[in-house]
């Protein structure tokens, strides 16, 4: 038997009373991919940081080809063959690619022998696994997917042997995911290991040669991937059976709700990102717009959340709605039976410092249910909260905590509380389960579907294929501005709407 | 999960703090040969052994307190409001104004007027440069720095030109009439037998002043205002998807902090020096920011954080007068206290947090 390229024993890490990590304990067998797989909260980051020294295990041990190794810190991790891919990169934006890889691992005073250098290794390390990319662009001039080769590269090139990617595909598209493991499966021949986390379940099943599962800091099973399914890894994540398909009646559209005509938006920049759309939702109907993030559905969306102004026309219910101006501003939107589920809840949806009772409020501050005199009226906010809480199941069921105290899936619970409680005309969602784990999509999936047959409607706003096609009763696709056809997703594909994403237009466009 | 408890946070942190800051300060004392134990003693008793130290004490954290709302309010809008000094020159200029021009018959209501006209002189001081960073983009700490020395040569201009009386040497207003005259402590609290805070210049703005931490602990934390500008203050982006409008939210939230900066007029021009003179707030503004930052910008805190820099200042003075510790060596300590507390505050908190993650593992 060969020698586990990581061993972990019994690694136990606790914060304050909560226990992240119990006993847990995993062998990684030299050039395979492993993966990671766990609600947010269940641990996997905390075991990863312990790897990569970040955290020092209360108890147990780690074993690097064999020794065993001790991770004080990022400097021994990378000392030992580890290299870490975070989910958010860590890079200087305004350094060009080589200047990044070869950042804080320049030998010498003088910067340019050591980018000669790296020049020369970087060109052998692409060569090698096939990882190409421009060591002279800037960071911000090239797209998400060549920036997390990037980081890869710099992992590679602090030679490391062991790769651990953290939600590597949270900010790709299909077809960047594809690519990133494409060169994860290179780097596999190559006799590199590799340690991907994840919650997608899609993931897992197609990349990974054994996955282990982790839910509230133990490792429940570690299994070969051949040999399970995505229904049973669902299970040991959430401890009970799990919907992964929505269920849901057909839709029983009624009258438009939202009409939209010759709609375009233009950026702070002068950019043009919404190009002249049409498009209308009907009551009781879900429509999801499918397309590459960076394709104008955020600017849409803006432009009807009242964030952005526009050109064009916007009916709601058969009324003109402002564009710019008064009345067009947030506040007004709300007032208009608008309401909106923002595609980052932790820039904009919430504000990560306040508490959770006085976010359910956010947006709705002004409303006269929360007022009293000339104060807000805390005490009937805080018993709304708690009605809200109940209601959606946030955990843990606090309103005194603030919104960053919760995980991602709970802080959307919040979000989508107040939001469908408001019982709006049309619902605009954008990402909706974006970082949220499979227990939190199921049930804010049922609510979005329970606000549909209420007669609502939704406009639907993902880069998620998966959720487009279980939500959705009609489908959009946008490319750079356009919508480049729509389509009901009985009569359609992943295959033909990614061919729509890329900007190759259908027949009915 | 917070990093450590929150009483950590507001308490420990400043002691520790300031702690840090007096052992300093004790080794410079040293280092000159002169006794630092004498010299905190002095301090204490110059400005809290006695009603007429405290009558000082007071009298400065007066002024500290209305800048340090100031600084406070506009913090709390995520905005650094580095022009109290100028705001409060202005206000002065408002107070002046109000106190010479009209024959008032009794001080309660010229001192309402002259609150009035010192917020809207104030606050109109800081509207320009609020205008231009919620319109123009023009950074908030420039223009309000530059705003105080608009401020400084406006008023130079204005005693020397226009309000200095006929044949007066001194760059400064006529002295305000008899019935405009603030209550000092000592009015209000001596008894025939007992004189209390003589000569000290405290006087009935300090109610006022508290009266101001009240009002903002209740705007910002209990109106529909508050909430927006902690919103703002906290997300930009959350503010414009929840349809609280950037430009209105800067604007407001400079005016008020203006208003409170002028505000302070009330205290050193209408209750001290009752006339307007050159360089009448004395550094006020800036200590304003130390205060507010010591006093994690809640008016609690705040007030504590005058009061303390209110007795700096007057031990200060104290220590000065009565040891050949040179007077520049008082703004070396005022100036470790500021450091510490405001500027270095993560020296302190880094070690700190790591302390308390360290006992809660040990716990459990």
């Amino acid at each position: 038997m060969t020698v586990p390229a990581i061993e972990l024993k019994g690694i136990s890490k606790a914060f304050g009373p909560v226990q992240a990590n119990k006993d847990i304990s995993i062998s990684v067998a030299p050039g395979t991919i492993h993966g990671i797989i766990g609600e947010n909260g269940a641990g996997k980051s905390t075991l990863m940081s312990i790897l990569y020294g970040f955290y020092k295990a209360d108890k147990g041990e780690i074993w690097i080809n064999g020794q065993k190794t001790d991770i004080p810190d990022s400097q021994a991790a990378i000392a030992s063959g580890i290299g870490m891919v975070f989910q958010h990169f860590k890079l200087v934006e305004n350094f060009t690619v080589l200047e990044n890889i070869v950042l804080g691992a320049e030998d010498g005073g003088l910067l340019a022998p050591s980018l000669a250098k790296a020049r020369k290794e970087l060109k052998a390390l692409e060569e090698e696994y096939e990882l190409f990319v421009d060591p002279d662009k800037r960071i911000d001039e090239i797209g998400v997917g060549m920036q997390q080769r990037v980081e890869i590269l710099k992992a590679l090139y602090r030679k490391a042997e062991i790769l651990i990617l953290d939600e590597p595909t949270g900010v790709l598209t299909p077809a960047e995911a594809d690519q990133l493991f494409r060169i994860l499966d290179r780097l596999r021949s190559e006799g590199k290991t590799i340690i991907v986390i994840t919650h997608k379940l899609r993931e897992i099943m197609e990349n990974t040669d054994t996955v282990s599962v982790m839910r509230r800091g133990e490792m429940t099973a570690t299994v070969k991937t051949a040999d399970t399914n995505p229904q049973e890894l669902a299970e040991l994540m959430v401890g009970r059976k799990v919907l992964l398909q929505v269920d849901k009646v057909p839709a029983q559209p009624g009258k438009p709700v939202l009409e939209i005509e010759n709609l375009s938006v233009t950026d702070s920049a002068g950019v043009e990102r919404v190009k002249g759309i049409d498009l209308s939702v009907r009551a009781g109907e879900i429509v999801g717009i499918a397309g590459v993030a960076g394709n104008g559905q955020s600017e849409l969306l803006e432009v009807l959340g009242g964030m952005r102004p526009g050109q064009g026309s916007i009916k709601l219910n058969g009324e003109r709605l402002a564009m710019h101006g008064p009345g067009s501003d947030g506040q007004a939107r709300r007032a208009q039976g608008v309401a909106h589920v923002p595609e980052d809840r932790q820039r904009e949806g919430l504000i990560m410092d306040f508490y959770a009772w006085e976010n359910v409020a956010f947006g709705y501050h002004r409303d006269p249910a929360y007022k009293r005199g000339l104060f807000m009226d805390n005490a009937a906010l805080r018993a709304d909260t708690e009605a809200k809480i109940e209601k959606f199941d946030v955990r843990p069921p606090n309103g005194w905590l603030t919104a960053k105290s919760f995980s991602g899936g709970n802080q959307q619970k919040i979000v989508v509380a107040r939001e469908i409680e408001r019982n709006p005309d049309l619902l605009l969602v954008g990402q909706p389960t974006r970082g949220v784990d499979i227990g939190a999509i199921e049930f804010i999936h049922k609510q979005i579907v329970a606000l549909r047959d209420q007669g609502k409607a939704i406009l639907l706003v993902s880069v998620e294929l998966e959720e487009i096609f279980s939500l959705s009763d009609r489908i959009a696709v946008m490319f750079d501005g356009h919508i480049m056809g729509e389509r009901l997703p009985a009569e359609t594909d992943e295959k033909e709407l990614g061919l729509l994403m890329a900007g190759v237009a259908g027949e009915a466009a | 999960m917070e990093k450590m408890p929150k009483w950590a946070d507001v308490v420990l942190i400043p002691i520790i703090s300031l702690l840090l800051a007096t052992i300093l300060s004790a080794i410079v004392i040293l280092a000159i040969g002169e006794d630092p134990i004498e010299a905190v003693n002095l301090m204490v008793t110059g400005a809290l052994g006695s009603t007429y130290g405290w009558g000082y004490t007071l009298y400065y954290a007066t002024n500290f307190i209305f800048t340090g709302l100031a600084v406070a309010v506009a913090f709390h809008a995520r905005l650094f409001n580095i022009g109290g000094e100028g705001q409060a020159m202005l206000g002065g200029l408002g107070v002046a104004i109000v106190c010479l021009s009209v024959p008032w018959p009794h001080w309660t209501i010229a001192l309402l007027a002259a609150c009035a006209a010192s917020m809207i002189f104030g606050a109109a001081w800081a509207a320009i440069p609020a205008y231009l960073q919620a319109k123009r983009g023009s950074h908030i700490v420039i223009t309000t720095i530059m705003f105080n020395f608009i401020a400084a040569a406006f008023l130079n201009y204005m005693l020397v030109n226009v309000m200095r009386p006929q044949g007066s040497q001194d760059p400064a207003t006529a002295r305000f009439p008899e019935a405009v005259h603030l209550p000092t402590f000592q009015s209000m609290f001596s008894t025939a037998e007992n004189v209390m805070f003589r000569g000290a210049p405290a006087n009935i703005s300090f109610f006022v002043a508290i009266l101001a931490c009240f009002v903002v602990w209740a705007l910002i934390w209990r109106t529909r205002l508050g909430y927006e500008i902690r919103a703002y203050g906290h997300s930009e982006t959350g503010a414009v998807y929840a349809g609280i409008s950037p430009v209105r939210i800067t604007v407001i939230a400079m005016l008020i902090s203006g208003a409170l900066a002028g505000l302070m007029a009330i205290n050193n021009v209408m209750g001290e020096a009752e006339r307007l003179v050159l360089n009448a707030t004395e550094g006020a503004g800036f200590i304003g920011i130390a205060v507010a930052l010591m006093g994690r910008s809640h008016p609690f805190g705040v007030f504590l954080a005058a009061i303390l820099f209110g007795f700096l200042y007057q031990g200060g003075a104290e220590l000065a007068l009565w040891t050949s510790i040179p007077r520049e060596l008082i703004v070396v300590i005022q100036a470790l206290v500021i450091l510490f507390t405001g500027a270095l505050d993560n020296m302190v908190r880094i070690p700190l947090e790591k302390l308390f993650m360290a006992l809660r593992k040990g716990s459990a």
